[in-house]
């Protein structure tokens, strides 16, 4: 049951863009076009999954046993970047199409804030590993189904007559004002 | 070749990283529900990111390229774990209200991004004034939007009541729909500024 909550929470309720302001630079930047979110959003889930585990393990069997918490950040963004790099050669070697589809968003993934972000909330939330995997997953669903409405919103836009000086990231950033608006609605529904 | 002063005043209006580079948007809507956590992240950005510009560009010379943004990363985020500790020691209730973005000062892309673009191509003593121009540029830009989310939101500046107790405040500005919706149009009304004062 705890792990619906969690799902639909990470999802809906507490969206990570709409909710927690994370990942708007990808969010401005990617979501022009409906493939290249869903592309960006499937990129986010497998490495905020793996991110979240390999963190998750550092932290609870390596920094905290011995006092280490103060050096999270700089353990947990080492991590992520390597993670990242390994995704990316393994990737180039055993499925060359995926790679060429997914190639440019995983090097963009490493600045991302959502990645290192979700790995210090799992820590504060003192999830286990089940929880931080669940957690993880749900919040880059939630990623990608902002981006992916985001993206259909914006395919539209772009042929609409918006004024000269509202036009490009501002008024991105008033319809995703909008969205978040709209999300807002399902925060009473069920907390944690 | 620039001067000091036009490479300190580009930061603050050419080159503003909110409104005119785009960058670092993350903290900058979670953060700006008021003015005193916007001042306190500003300095603290101009904090991390002078440091990490004085050390990028004292080893510009000594780093392979292939292994500088990495080498950046590292550094970035051995100052950020530095502020993060001294925030939390000497500014516990800035610590807590600016609670994740704190580490996450070490993705801000404008400080990776300064470091990239400018400090390992540039002396020490240009990099620290574009540091400070940048980093002065995003506190200024980022306490804008936290005075205005508050003053509209809570009716208050920096914690001082300000509106009168007639006054009902708005409380979406302080939640997030209205942190988008205030930087949205703030970035077309100095959209229009600049066009206006001739910046491109």
């Amino acid at each position: 049951m705890n792990l619906l909550a969690i799902i639909f929470v990470a999802i809906l309720a507490n969206n990570i863009v709409f909710n927690q302001f994370l990942g708007i630079c990808p969010y401005l930047g990617v979501s022009k076009r409906v493939e290249t979110s869903l592309g960006m959003g499937i990129a986010v889930i497998f490495v905020m999954a793996l991110s979240a585990i390999v963190t998750w393990i550092v932290y609870n069997y390596l920094l905290f046993p011995y006092d280490l918490g103060y050096l999270r950040t700089i353990a947990f963004i080492l991590v992520i970047a390597g993670l990242v790099q390994l995704v990316e050669t393994i990737l180039k070697k055993t499925n060359p199409t995926l790679f060429r589809a997914l190639g440019i968003y995983l090097p963009l993934i490493t600045t991302n804030c959502t990645i290192l972000g979700v790995a210090i909330l799992n820590i504060q939330a003192e999830h286990n590993i089940i929880e931080t995997v669940v957690y993880s997953i749900s919040v880059a669903i939630g990623f990608t189904l902002a981006l992916i409405i985001m993206a259909g919103i914006r395919e539209r836009l772009d042929l609409a007559n918006v004024s000269g000086y509202l036009r490009g990231a501002a008024v991105s950033l008033v319809t995703a004002g909008i969205l978040s608006l709209a999300f807002m609605g399902f925060s009473g529904m069920m907390t944690l | 070749m620039t001067t000091l002063a036009q490479e300190f005043s580009k930061g603050i209006v050419k080159e503003n990283p909110i409104f005119r580079l785009i960058l670092g948007m993350c903290p900058t809507l979670a953060v700006s529900v008021t003015a005193l956590n916007s001042l306190g992240m500003g300095i603290s950005v101009i904090a991390v990111l002078l440091c990490s510009n004085i050390v990028v560009s004292a080893i510009r010379n000594v780093v392979p390229a292939k292994v500088r943004i990495p080498a950046y990363i590292m550094i970035i985020a051995t100052f950020v774990t530095i502020v993060e500790m001294v925030l939390n020691a000497f500014a516990p209730e800035l610590f807590e209200a600016l609670g994740i973005f704190i580490p996450l000062i070490v993705v801000n892309c404008i400080i990776l991004g300064r470091a990239e673009a400018f400090a390992r191509k540039n002396t020490i003593g240009r990099s620290v004034v574009d540091a400070l121009g940048i980093g002065l540029g995003y506190t200024l830009s980022l306490t804008l939007l936290g005075v205005i989310r508050e003053l509209f939101g809570a009716g208050s500046i920096f914690g001082c009541p300000i509106m009168g107790t007639a006054f009902e405040p708005m409380g979406v500005l302080g939640v997030a729909p209205g942190a988008f919706i205030t930087l949205g149009v703030l970035l077309g009304l100095f959209n229009y500024l600049f066009k206006r004062l001739g910046i491109e």
